[in-house]
């Protein structure tokens, strides 16, 4: 069990009325590339800051590497933050920019040289040193970024949607960097983003926020696999959502009666309620079969219903398909373009059929308001 | 160049040409009226100016122009010590406008939130009274038995023989309070340019407050304080207002000279030599203020 790094204990935080953050406890161990994922609005720059110093918690307790920070200003701290709008000092150049931190903590001149130069190599600056930083693209500007924050070897980086600026081919290039980097240097990175791919593709481990709480936190497949809510399981990636009823639950596996009949099987410990509990079933679009219904039955350990194919997308790589399901349920299903079936055609009686170990159950929650993922 | 476009558009018919060239000289034109202002009254008051100030002669015998050096050179050697009071007294008016302004306006611009305009709008409020009636006021405030220092001295706070009024110190006060806003505004507009979250990046990067400020804050207000330090000296230099009101006779400045030597003395060389030796005089110390600070900048950069 590698070292904790970053603790927060109950950390709240007030804005007179609004709760930015909300009884939030987090576990951070050393080396991990943590992201803070969430919609709009929803606490995670207030967290981030919070671990900065930028903001004093209302309640709770903060600690890095084992020592109680929450009354420490940021100067005092061992973390570097890249911020948002990059916040580069447009009076310095790039090598100054750099330096700032260093010259700060009076470390010697020519190890201010060498660590600089070190850190533009290990982002791939090399010849800008006496750029101003309105003088560089968007790209290159948040190199500086990293590299002023990285240059000081703090144990914790905070990123705070660092490459929201970037246009979508820059930001997947960037992602790839700054993963490189991460496991080069070794540092524990907590990263904010509201790009659930992004969080997806770079994190260990991820922890989905919604209205100044955590509503789930684990490794990326997990969290997707199994989301715990409902909120989850529409945010992170898309989901097929039934609402239904606990029946019964023994033997290691549940059963839920969804609204239409449908009988939906899942592994019991998916389903932590007490029977008669409302809940709602889902499943992944991409781990859904679908075939023209020929009356033949699923084999065992499938959950199945049938419906009427309504629409089909062509995207390419894969098919988009929307089912009327039972019970006034729309069902999306993924399927990869193999080409070795013919697709079935809207109208047609289709079946759907998938695995009991691929279904979740979640608590229905209220008011959820969902945007439609980019 | 002109002509390559011509032949480009050689075979669209002539009034593409024409509109092409049309096109080219609007930014000119568009400069004309304020060109035809400059003209006329800033070139030609100045041209004037200096040949006003090259002539000789008398309101009765009539003024020649005679390359008429010596109104130079007497009046710089009789008006020496107005000069240097004016330069000595503009200079401590303008530190003082800094000092009062910048910690004001750096509040207002990182800690005045929502109030920012409102809080603005008070230190400009001053300025819609006229400049000579408030600079009145400060006279009845200031007397000798003013609404201040009257009551201080019935009450035996004071002795009798204390004043303000016909003080240097009073024209200082009475300068630095009409001066100030032109020293607040172009500050707050630097200070309020600057992004904060630059501040919070120095913090992260280990700058206590006051290297923050130091180091990010200050550099990137230079400007700023240019601009507030050429709005503030130059006419306080000039002015004779306060002088006049507030001062007495030893507190004289080379605005009350030039106004005196115009008005009075009718002696229109003189005042017009004056004048032209005050406004290089401010030429030559605004230059060499933006080479110090010209060069501060770019220091900066190096490290300390
Ligand atoms: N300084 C502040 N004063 C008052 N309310 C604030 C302040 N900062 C944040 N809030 C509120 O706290 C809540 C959380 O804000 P926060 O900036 O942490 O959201 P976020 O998750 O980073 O959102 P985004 O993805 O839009 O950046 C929001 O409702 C916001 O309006
Ligand atoms: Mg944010």
């Amino acid at each position: 069990m590698p070292e904790v790094d970053v603790r927060l204990d109950r950390v709240t935080k007030d804005f007179g009325e609004t709760v930015a953050v909300d009884d939030v406890s987090l576990d951070i161990p050393e080396g991990e590339f943590f992201s803070l994922l969430g919609p709009s609005g929803c606490g995670k720059t207030t967290t981030l800051r919070m671990i900065g110093g930028f903001e004093e918690p209302t309640r709770g307790t903060i600690y890095l590497k084992g020592r109680d920070v929450t009354d420490l200003p940021p100067y005092k701290r061992d973390v570097n933050t890249v911020f948002q709008s990059y916040a580069l000092f447009p009076h310095l150049n790039v090598y100054e920019n750099i330096a700032f931190g260093l010259r700060r903590r009076k470390v010697p001149k020519d190890e201010i040289d060498q660590r600089v130069k070190e850190v533009m190599k290990l982002v791939d600056l090399v010849g800008f040193e006496k750029r101003r930083p309105s003088q560089m693209s968007g790209g290159q500007q948040q190199r500086v970024a990293l590299a002023r924050a990285l240059v000081n070897r703090p144990k914790v980086l905070l990123l705070d949607e660092p490459l929201g600026a970037l246009d979508l081919k820059l930001r997947k290039q960037m992602q790839l960097e700054l993963k490189r980097i991460q496991s080069e240097v070794g540092i524990t990175f907590i990263y904010v983003t509201h790009d659930q791919e992004e969080a997806m593709t770079m994190s260990d481990r991820l922890a989905v926020m919604r209205a100044g709480k955590i509503e789930q936190i684990g490794p990326p497949e997990e969290v997707y696999e199994n989301p715990q809510t409902e909120f989850v399981a529409s945010f992170l990636g898309a989901s097929n959502l039934l609402e239904g009823e606990l029946k019964e639950s023994a033997n290691g596996v549940a059963t839920v009666l969804a609204i239409g009949g449908t009988v939906v099987h899942l592994p019991a410990e998916r389903a932590p309620f007490r029977v008669g509990t409302r809940v709602k079933v889902g499943v992944r679009p991409e781990k859904v079969h679908i075939a023209v219904d020929d009356g033949t039955e699923p084999p065992p350990g499938f959950n199945s219903v049938t419906g009427i194919l309504r629409m089909s997308t062509y995207i390419g790589v894969s098919h988009q398909y929307k089912v009327e399901g039972p019970g006034g349920h729309t069902l999306t299903v993924w399927v990869q373009n193999l080409g070795d079936t013919p697709p079935p055609h809207p109208g047609d009686r289709v079946r759907l059929a998938w695995r009991w170990e691929h279904t979740f159950a979640v608590l229905p929650q209220e008011g959820l308001v969902l945007e439609e993922e980019e | 160049m002109a002509t390559g476009t011509e032949e480009r558009v050689s075979a669209a018919p002539a009034r593409r040409g024409a509109y092409a060239r049309h096109r080219r000289t609007v930014p000119y034109w568009l400069t004309a009226p304020a060109g035809l202002y400059l003209l006329v009254f800033l070139v030609l008051p100045m041209v004037i100016l200096v040949y006003t100030s090259l002539q000789s002669g008398g309101l009765f015998g009539g003024l020649r122009f005679s390359w008429a050096w010596e109104n130079y050179t007497d009046g710089i050697l009789q008006y020496k010590t107005q000069f240097l009071r004016s330069i000595v007294i503009s200079g401590i008016v303008t530190v003082a406008c800094l000092l009062l302004a910048y910690p004001m306006t750096y509040w207002i611009a990182f800690y005045g939130q929502r109030w920012k305009s409102s809080i603005l709008l008070l230190i400009l409020v001053p300025f819609f009274v006229s400049f000579v009636i408030r600079t009145v006021q400060w006279r009845f405030m200031l007397g000798d038995n003013g609404l201040i220092f009257g009551p201080l001295k019935s009450l035996g706070l004071l002795p009798q023989g204390f004043r303000v009024l016909a003080t240097p110190f009073a024209v200082v006060a009475g300068i630095t309070y009409n001066y100030l806003p032109f020293t607040a505004l172009p500050l707050y507009v630097a200070l309020e340019r600057i992004d904060k979250s630059l501040v919070e990046a120095a913090k992260d990067l280990y700058a206590s407050k006051w290297q923050a400020f130091r180091r990010v804050v200050w550099p990137l207000s230079l400007p700023g304080v240019f601009a507030a330090f050429l709005l503030t000296f130059v006419p306080a230099t000039g002015d004779y207002v306060n002088a006049a009101v507030l001062g007495g006779p030893g507190t004289r400045m080379i605005g009350n000279i030039i106004q005196e030597t115009f008005l009075h003395s009718v002696n229109y060389p003189l005042a017009a030599a004056l004048s032209v030796v005050l406004m290089v005089a401010m030429l030559i110390l605004a230059s060499i203020y933006a080479r110090v600070l010209g060069t501060e900048d770019e220091t900066l950069t190096a490290a300390i």
